[in-house]
């Protein structure tokens, strides 16, 4: 059923009134003003957490709520929406699913649980270039008797300044491009050889490069067997792809809700602008492809929670599509906005700069695209 | 067993031994559908016993109720219905425009004479209907329509032209919108009426489309009788049920958009052929080809999500006011690339080589999809007033 239950929708309610209140886009402004160091409120990351949402999708026997990836997909959204500063993306939506995919059981038992409280913050380190291409990874893993040595460089390591420890995929055997000899390994924050540097993207969140060198890696901190890492953190990455297009499809909505609103009170000519059938024809073929939009997303997240095996291809396609509709909306947005949508003082412009890094994260358009082409035999 | 094992149990056993072998191939042509009538197009015998038995049971329309010759099932019987009738590929053993249009503007708005007088013979295929809405002046524009009807004490007298009356020259009566009077606004004064076809004054002349087929008709009505007794709902009451009725139109048109048919993308694949790694070697027509399967996948998991919020007691949500609009323009996609894909062997014309000119023929009258039942911009209209509050112009 394509329908959200009681519960999901109480989960999503809660989450709307929450970020609305304590997470917004002024928030965020603010963040960015002050050059903040943290990059998020810690506060607020504290009562998210005391809301179980950092464990939504993590199992109970983890110390998570077992709410399932529809249940996260839901919070993901109001994030998206209210462009809210949170370790949500790197820690809950893509380390805690890497290790509950790769992970050894003592390995979930000890990261899991904290992850869940919000006591650690884990982030995945995996792109190395301008492109999502994680087939191509190169950063070397070598073994050196009982220890594995990382030497090399991760580029877009979101809220790598904040991690308590890193998930660093790296290349153990075979060439770039090959499945086999992908491995993944636990990197704590501060251990020697490790450097992060912090960078600033559009979108004033998060991010930075995490440089390893002759770091040391003992056999406890190979997440899963080495050199098998690809099967997991291929259905990682397809949740990963799947989380951030509920949060494009609450970023995109936001922005459309925004822009039709003020479609119906800026006036010129005498008139409102939104009684001009140029724009009112372009925001309802905007409303049509959101109304499409939220089906895939939440059909994608349900095709996670089952265990889909089209899940692969869902996940492209819901990608790719809300790469399309957010890009739509954003720059309908501006357009719409007219002059004003130019201001740094209004917030319509947060929105286009926030949805293009969350388009570009875990493959674009073309990336998925494509592999929904390859997917489909053709 | 619980009753729907039992239904199920019982539906299997009676089709398999009342379906006739002929009416369990897949359909090839237009030809294949059954729409019934008093001087039925058969294309073969038994398309005319496979209605008559299933009409025996209610369930050319399963979903009406019994007293009206429908099959009274629920929804659950329905999909049971479905399923064990796509077990074995029986076709559907009757389409018109009866079940489609006037069948459930009758339930809502008929009285109890009107709807015994003629929704059992819908349900039998004696009877085809056809839609007396457009007019040479009132297209989009549809209020301004100017058929007139004159009251004559028990009956109207209507004199004026409907055109795009589909299939009007096969079908035996006609719902119709006529003006019953001019004094008010656009939208008041139309009336709801319904008359036989073969009534003296009635004549009919197909239109030739680009598709080179004649689906549609220009109809001429010249002092033709109607009865009053026919006339639904209230006189001067009948744009509420043409509208209703629209909604039901555009349903069944933006079912186009989910048809079925081979991927473009896989046709592709033998048409233009692949690089080494077994990719299509034309990469724009690939990436306009994956453009359209994504929104193609994207448009039926709406339909779905609609459909179960239906079924789950919400309602059915704005998102069922782009289903015309996107389910059209998509089809006109899926045409378009088939051309795209097809290439010389998508351009004949005719002959069997062509198959007739199967593939042309099928993207020219698509372009009539988001014409008819209301244009894309029409819907676009809509949308923007009713779901999104605009003002109007």
């Amino acid at each position: 059923m394509l329908v959200l239950n009681e519960d999901q929708v109480m989960l999503k309610d809660a989450a709307a009134g929450f970020l609305a209140d304590r997470a917004t886009v002024s928030h965020l402004r603010k963040l960015r003003d002050s050059d903040d160091e943290t990059g998020f409120d810690p506060a607020v990351w504290r009562d998210m957490a005391d809301m179980g949402w950092a464990g939504i999708a993590i199992p109970e026997a983890y110390g998570g709520l077992g709410y399932g990836y529809t249940g996260l997909g839901l919070v993901l959204e109001q994030a998206g929406r209210n462009l809210s500063a949170s370790p949500l993306e790197s820690s809950v939506l893509v380390a805690a699913t890497a290790l509950a995919e790769l992970g050894t059981e003592a390995q979930k038992e000890h990261w899991l649980p904290a992850i869940a409280s919000g006591e650690k913050i884990l982030t995945l380190a995996l792109q190395e270039n301008a492109h999502h291409a994680p087939l191509r990874t190169a950063l070397r893993a070598t073994r050196h008797g009982e220890h594995v040595i990382l030497e090399g460089s991760k580029c877009l390591v979101t809220d790598a300044h904040v991690a308590d420890a890193f998930i660093v995929i790296a290349r153990s055997e075979g060439r770039p491009g090959a499945e086999h000899g992908l491995s993944a390994f636990l990197v704590e924050a501060g251990a020697p050889g490790v450097h992060v540097e912090r960078r600033h993207l559009v979108d004033s969140r998060n991010v930075g490069v995490l440089t390893l060198h002759d770091v040391h890696v003992d056999s406890d901190n190979v997440i899963g067997d080495i050199g098998a890492a690809w099967p997991g953190l291929s259905r990682t990455l397809d949740i990963a792809s799947i989380g951030l297009s509920a949060m494009l499809l609450g970023l995109a909505t936001e922005a459309f809700e925004r822009t039709v609103a003020y479609l119906g009170e800026r006036k010129q000519f005498g008139r409102v602008i939104g009684s001009f059938q140029g724009l009112q024809h372009r925001a309802a073929h905007l409303f049509a492809e959101l109304e499409l939009s939220r089906s895939i997303v939440l059909q994608a997240l349900q095709a996670i929670d089952a265990e889909d095996p089209e899940l692969p291809l869902l996940a492209s396609a819901a990608k790719a599509k809300l790469c399309e509709v957010a890009t739509l909306s954003t720059n309908e947005g501006i357009q719409m906005h007219g002059g004003i949508g130019m201001t740094d003082e209004h917030e319509i412009g947060f929105f286009i700069k926030r949805a293009r890094v969350l388009q570009h994260q875990f493959g674009d358009y073309n990336y998925h695209l494509d592999r929904f082409a390859r997917l489909s035999g053709f | 067993m619980t009753d729907l094992t039992q239904f199920r149990a019982e539906a299997r056993e009676w089709l398999e031994h009342n379906c006739p072998p002929t009416m369990r191939e897949p359909v090839q042509s237009f030809e294949d559908y059954y729409m019934g009538g008093r001087n039925p197009e058969v294309a073969h015998p038994d398309q005319q016993l496979w209605c008559e038995r299933m009409a025996g049971r209610g369930w050319t329309v399963p979903h009406w109720p019994r007293e009206y010759g429908g099959g009274g099932l629920d929804a659950e019987e329905q999909r049971v219905l479905r399923e064990e009738m796509a077990r074995i590929g029986a076709r559907r053993p009757l389409d018109s425009f009866g079940i489609s249009m006037l069948g459930p503007a009758l339930l809502k708005f008929g009285n109890e004479e009107q709807k015994q007088e003629h929704l059992p013979p819908i349900c039998r295929g004696e009877i085809r209907w056809c839609q007396g809405y457009s007019e040479p002046n009132a297209g989009s524009d549809l209020a301004s329509l100017q058929t007139r009807a004159e009251d004559h004490g028990d009956h109207y007298t209507i004199n004026g032209q409907k055109v795009w009356t589909s299939y009007a020259n096969k079908a035996d009566w006609i719902f119709c919108l006529v003006r019953t009077d001019n004094s008010g606004s656009k939208h008041e004064g139309i009336s709801f009426v319904l008359f036989d076809m073969a009534s003296p004054g009635v004549t009919t002349r197909p239109i030739r489309l680009i598709s080179g087929s004649s689906p549609f008709c220009e109809t001429f009505f010249d002092n033709v009788r109607a009865e009053k007794k026919n006339r639904v709902g209230d006189e001067g009451k009948g744009w509420a049920i043409a509208k209703y009725l629209l909604t039901h139109e555009r349903e069944m048109i933006s079912g186009f958009g989910a048809s079925s048919g081979p991927s473009p993308g896989k046709t592709a694949l033998e048409t233009v052929g692949t690089d080494a790694e077994g990719r299509l070697d034309n990469s724009a027509l690939r990436q306009s080809i994956a453009q359209y399967q994504l929104d193609a996948r994207c448009f039926a998991a709406t339909m779905a999500r609609v459909g179960d919020e239906v079924k789950a007691g919400q309602g059915l949500g704005a998102a069922s006011s782009i289903f015309k609009y996107y389910g059209t323009e998509l089809n006109k996609r899926r045409n378009e690339l088939n051309v795209a894909v097809g290439g010389e062997n998508a351009l004949g014309w005719e002959g069997d080589v062509y198959r007739g000119g199967e593939a042309a023929r099928s993207w020219l009258r698509s372009k009539g999809n988001s014409i008819e039942g209301g244009t894309s911009e029409v819907q676009l209209n809509i949308v923007a007033k009713r779901v999104l509050g605009l003002p109007d112009a």
